[in-house]
C-alpha cells in the first residue's frame, strides 16, 4: 500500500478524455516520476491529486483518507505540497516572510484571528524560518521582496516554503521547465539533497529526461490519458512502448 | 511599547501630538488677516477630519491589505448612524452606548454583505458591494421610511426606521428610557459623555489669534487615536501578513493550507465596523442621519482617500481624508470676489483674465481641483502622499550622506528576467 494510491480514474472535458483509468501507486519515501509527451494528461492528474480539479470516476487516497471533494488548503493541511511550473510565491512580499506564512499554516491550521500578536515577537516561527532560509542558502535574501527575486532564486524559495511545511508528499509540476542548464543542475542537486536528508515522498511531473533520470526511483509513463507503463528507470529507458509513445506511433 | 517597535511608536506619538494640538495646527493665520479663510481649526471642520480619518483607516484594512476595492463602504456609515440615532431615541444622550451598537450593528451587516460579495473577486465584488450599498440608500430612502405606526397613530416609527429623505431626527416625544427625555428648557437634548456635552466648547483667544477646544473635537480624536494604534497591531500582526498574502497570491495561500475567504471577511468586517464607528460619531456630534450617508460618492470618497493618501501605508488615509475635507471644507469657500483681491495686483483685462481660468477650479469647482490633484498623485506618486512624503525625505538623506559618499538607500533593482 503506499502513501498515494490513485485508482480508476477518469476524467472528461467536452469530447476529450483527459485521464481514461488511470491507476498509479506511489510508495512512502521513494521519487516517484510521471512523464510522458505533450497531452498525455499529466497536469490534470496532477490537479486531481490537490483538489483543483475533481475527477468524474476512481478515487484517490492519500495516507489512507480519501482527498476526493476536499478544497486545495484541506488537501496541503493533509500533508500534501505542490511546487508549480512558474514558480508561485507571494511576490509583494519579503522573502522572510513567503517562508513565515507555510510556518503559520502549519501551526496555526487554515485559518486563525491572531490579530494582536506581532509577527516580530513569534520566536519559534521566525527561528524555523530563519533555519529553512539557511538550508536553502537564502539567508543573505531574507528581506528582499520576493517578486525581485532570479527565477532561480523565486524556485528556491517555493521549494524552501513547501519543505518548511514538512509534508509527506512533495508533487513537483516541471520544476526545471524554463530554466537554463546550470538552473537545472542546481535544482536537481537540492532536490537529491532534499531527499537524502528528509523523509519526504516526491512525485514529479517533467518533461527533461536528463532530470527524471538523476532523480527518479520509480518511472510511470503516461500516453493519452493512460499509464503505458510503471517501471525502474533502467528498465523504462529501453522500452518499446516508450519509445512509441515518444516517437507518436501510437497516433 | 504599548507592543510596537520604536518606528511604529514614533508615528503614533507623532499622530497623538499632532491631533492634541490640531486646534492650533490648523490656525496659523490671525483673525484679522486675509488669510483667515485658510483656518480650519474650527470644531465642525476638525471633527470631519478625525471622523473620516477613522473611516479611511478603516477602509485601508480592506482595500490597503486584501486589495479588495470595495465600492460601498458608505452603507456602513449610514448603518452606523442609524443606530446610533435609535440608541440616541430608545435610551438616551450617552455617546458611548450609541458608539457601541453603531459599531456592532454595521458589524453584523458586514458580515452579510461581506459573505455574498466576497465570493467574487476583483471588479465583481467591487460592483456587488455598489449595489448593496444603493441597495441600502433606496431602503433608507423609501421603503423603510414608510408609517410603520399604523393609521392614525403619532408613534415612534411614524416616520418609519430611517426617516427618508428629511433623515431621522431627535424629537421631544422620544422615550429615552435611561436619560432625560427633554431638557429643563424644553429642547431636546444633546449628546454627551456623562453629562459632558459634546457641542460644548472652550475659547482662547491670543492676540489676534482664537483657538477653539471642543469637547467633540477631543472626543473624536482619543477615538481616531484609538483605531489608528488598533490598525497599526493588525498591521503588524500575523493575521496583517495573511491578509497581505491574499492580495500577493492567493492560489499559493490555498496550496500553503490556508483558507483565504475567512481572513478575507473577516478584514471587509472589521473595516465595516471602523465605517459603523464613523457613522456613529458623525451623529455623535450632529444628532441627525440621512440616507445621502449611504449614496454611491460617499462610498467613492473613502477610496480617494486612501488612494490619495497611500493605500497599505499607515498615515497615508487619515492624510488623504484630511486633504480631501480640507479641500471641500475650504477651497469651496473662495468665490469670485476674494479671487480679484488676489489678482488685484495685476492690470485690469490680465486680472479678468486671470479670475476667469482659475475660477472653474473654486466654490463649487473644487471637485475639480480635486480631480486634477487625484490624476497626479495616481500617475506620478502611485504611492499617494506618503509616498511622495518619503522621495522627499530621502531626497534630504541622500544630500546629508553625500560627504560620506554612501548611499545606503540605494539598491539598483536587479534587471527583469526574459522568461517572466
Amino acid at each position: 500500500m503506499g502513501i498515494l494510491e490513485v485508482k480508476g480514474v477518469n476524467k472528461r472535458f467536452g469530447g476529450l478524455q483527459a485521464l481514461g483509468d488511470v491507476n498509479l501507486s506511489v510508495q512512502e519515501n521513494t521519487v516517484h516520476a510521471i512523464i510522458g509527451p505533450n497531452g498525455a494528461g499529466k497536469s490534470t492528474l496532477l490537479n486531481c491529486l490537490v483538489g483543483k480539479l475533481i475527477p468524474d470516476t476512481g478515487s484517490v487516497m492519500f495516507d489512507g483518507n480519501s482527498v476526493l471533494g476536499r478544497t486545495p488548503h484541506e488537501i496541503n493541511q493533509m500533508g500534501i505540497s505542490r511546487v508549480f511550473q512558474t514558480p508561485e510565491i507571494f511576490g509583494d512580499l519579503t522573502v522572510m516572510e513567503n517562508v513565515m506564512i507555510p510556518c503559520f499554516a502549519r501551526r496555526d491550521g487554515a485559518y486563525r484571528m491572531h490579530a494582536f500578536e506581532t509577527v516580530a515577537n513569534e520566536a519559534t516561527i521566525v527561528a524555523e524560518a530563519e533555519q529553512i532560509l539557511e538550508d536553502v542558502n537564502m539567508q543573505d535574501k531574507r528581506d528582499m521582496h520576493a517578486a525581485s527575486l532570479s527565477r532561480g532564486d523565486k524556485r528556491r524559495l517555493e521549494m524552501a516554503m513547501c519543505l518548511v511545511q514538512q509534508p509527506k508528499l512533495l508533487l513537483l509540476d516541471e520544476p526545471t521547465a524554463g530554466m537554463a542548464r546550470a538552473d537545472t543542475n542546481n535544482t536537481i542537486d537540492l532536490l537529491k539533497e532534499i531527499n537524502e536528508t528528509r523523509d519526504i515522498t516526491m512525485c514529479i511531473i517533467e518533461h527533461d529526461m536528463h532530470v527524471v533520470f538523476s532523480l527518479a526511483e520509480r518511472i510511470t509513463v503516461l500516453a493519452q490519458g493512460t499509464p503505458l507503463v510503471e517501471d525502474t528507470p533502467d528498465n523504462i529507458k529501453g522500452h518499446p512502448k516508450v519509445q512509441e509513445a515518444y516517437l507518436g506511433q501510437a497516433h | 511599547m504599548l507592543g510596537l517597535n520604536k518606528k511604529d511608536f514614533t508615528l503614533l506619538l507623532i499622530v497623538v501630538i499632532l491631533t492634541m494640538l490640531a486646534p492650533f495646527i490648523l490656525n496659523p493665520f490671525p483673525e484679522s488677516s486675509d488669510l483667515a479663510q485658510f483656518n480650519a481649526g474650527y470644531p465642525d471642520l476638525m471633527q470631519r477630519f478625525v471622523i473620516f480619518g477613522i473611516f479611511a483607516i478603516g477602509f485601508n484594512i480592506l482595500f490597503g491589505l486584501t486589495g479588495y476595492l470595495s465600492f460601498g463602504h458608505a452603507a456602513f456609515l449610514g448603518v452606523g448612524s442609524y443606530a446610533a440615532m435609535w440608541v440616541f431615541k430608545l435610551l438616551g444622550m450617552n455617546v458611548l452606548p450609541a458608539l457601541a451598537i453603531s459599531v456592532l450593528m454595521s458589524g453584523v451587516f458586514a458580515v452579510l454583505i461581506g459573505y455574498i460579495s466576497l465570493r467574487r473577486s476583483g471588479i465583481y465584488f467591487s460592483i456587488l458591494t455598489l449595489a448593496f450599498a444603493m441597495m441600502s440608500y433606496a431602503l433608507a430612502y423609501s421603503v423603510l421610511a414608510t408609517d410603520m405606526d399604523g393609521p392614525g397613530q403619532q408613534g415612534l416609527l411614524q416616520k418609519g426606521l430611517t426617516g427618508g429623505e428629511t433623515g431621522l431626527q431627535l424629537t421631544l416625544q422620544d422615550p429615552r428610557i435611561l436619560g432625560t427625555q427633554t431638557t429643563e428648557t424644553g429642547n431636546t437634548p444633546v449628546p454627551s459623555l456623562f453629562g459632558l456635552e459634546m457641542r460644548s466648547s472652550a475659547e482662547w483667544a491670543v492676540g489676534d489669534w482664537l483657538f477653539t477646544f471642543s469637547v467633540g473635537y477631543y472626543f473624536c480624536a482619543v477615538i481616531m487615536l484609538i483605531a489608528f494604534y488598533l490598525s497599526i497591531r493588525i498591521f503588524r500582526s500575523p493575521f496583517g501578513m495573511m491578509l497581505r498574502a491574499v492580495k500577493s497570491n492567493q492560489q499559493r495561500m490555498s496550496y500553503t493550507g490556508l483558507n483565504p475567504k475567512p481572513y478575507t471577511l473577516a478584514a471587509f468586517v472589521i473595516s465595516g465596523m471602523y465605517a459603523g464607528l464613523a457613522g456613529g460619531l458623525m451623529v455623535a456630534m450632529d444628532p441627525l442621519a440621512g440616507p445621502e450617508r449611504m449614496f454611491w460618492t460617499a462610498s467613492g470618497e473613502v477610496v480617494l482617500m486612501t488612494i490619495l493618501g497611500g493605500a497599505g501605508t499607515l498615515i497615508g488615509p487619515v492624510l488623504g481624508a484630511g486633504v480631501i475635507k480640507y479641500m471641500e471644507n475650504i477651497i469651496s469657500k473662495i468665490n469670485s470676489t476674494i479671487l480679484h483681491e488676489w489678482f488685484a495686483f495685476m492690470p485690469d483685462g490680465i486680472e479678468d483674465a486671470m479670475v476667469t481660468m482659475v475660477y472653474p477650479f473654486i466654490g463649487k469647482g473644487w471637485h475639480l481641483t480635486l480631480g486634477i490633484m487625484f490624476m497626479l498623485v495616481v500617475i506620478f506618486l502611485p504611492g499617494g502622499l506618503v509616498e511622495g512624503g518619503q522621495r522627499i525625505a530621502r531626497l534630504f538623506r541622500r544630500r546629508k550622506d553625500k560627504p560620506s559618499g554612501g548611499d545606503p538607500e540605494h539598491h539598483p533593482k536587479p534587471a527583469p528576467h526574459v522568461a517572466e
